[in-house]
């Protein structure tokens, strides 16, 4: 699980968004997971993505590191912003565009 | 399990608040839920999600496999109707 723990931060800290899912960005395994990965095709932001399915151990490590219980998980910039249901509501009231556009552009002048 | 019971448990973990619960699939696992709670006054999203997550204790990790949550104060309550 340390490990695992570990594997998270790295992931975390060096892209700027990253979404743990089920499945991938071509064959999302869970419409939650589709969804979510959607919204961020929309905005035409650069993301990573993380495949819980395919490794059990971060499945349960990512869970507990940002204290919840279902994927997917969005981390922006580091931090976790939540799941499906809060990017999909931070997306029409416009506060993910102005928290990606930020972490974006945190990122073109490094 | 049954919306009746998970709207029971949310209602357990945070006194006062509105709870509506809906079996959106009528599978028993994928459900639905909008609570308006004045514990959430001051609170972001993540944290009142984190509330009724909480509540929901391992059911949520067990036997829910998806909820998807609307979760408001009374004031925006009010003001979205």
């Amino acid at each position: 699980m340390a490990d695992a723990i570990e594997r998270i931060r790295t992931t975390i800290a060096s892209d700027r968004i990253v979404i743990f899912m089920k499945g991938n960005r071509n064959f999302p395994q869970c419409g939650f997971s589709a969804a979510t990965i959607e919204v961020f095709e929309e905005l035409g932001a650069p993301y990573t993505t993380v495949d819980v399915l395919a490794d059990q151990e971060v499945r349960d490590a990512v869970k507990s590191y940002s204290n919840w219980p279902t994927i997917p998980q969005v981390f922006i910039n580091g931090k976790f912003v939540g799941g499906c249901d809060i990017v999909r509501e931070m997306h029409s009231s416009g506060e993910l565009q102005t928290l990606v556009k930020a972490a974006l552009s945190e990122s073109a002048h490094q | 399990m049954e919306a009746q019971e998970i709207k029971a448990m949310i209602e357990r973990g945070l006194p006062g608040a509105h709870v509506e619960v809906r079996d959106f699939t009528g599978g028993g696992d994928h459900f639905e839920a909008l609570v308006v709670s004045e514990s959430f006054e001051g609170k972001g999203l993540v944290e009142r999600h984190q509330a009724v997550y909480g509540a929901l204790g391992d059911a949520m990790k067990a036997r829910i496999h998806a909820l998807t949550l609307k979760v408001m104060t009374p004031n925006q309550y009010q003001n979205r109707r």
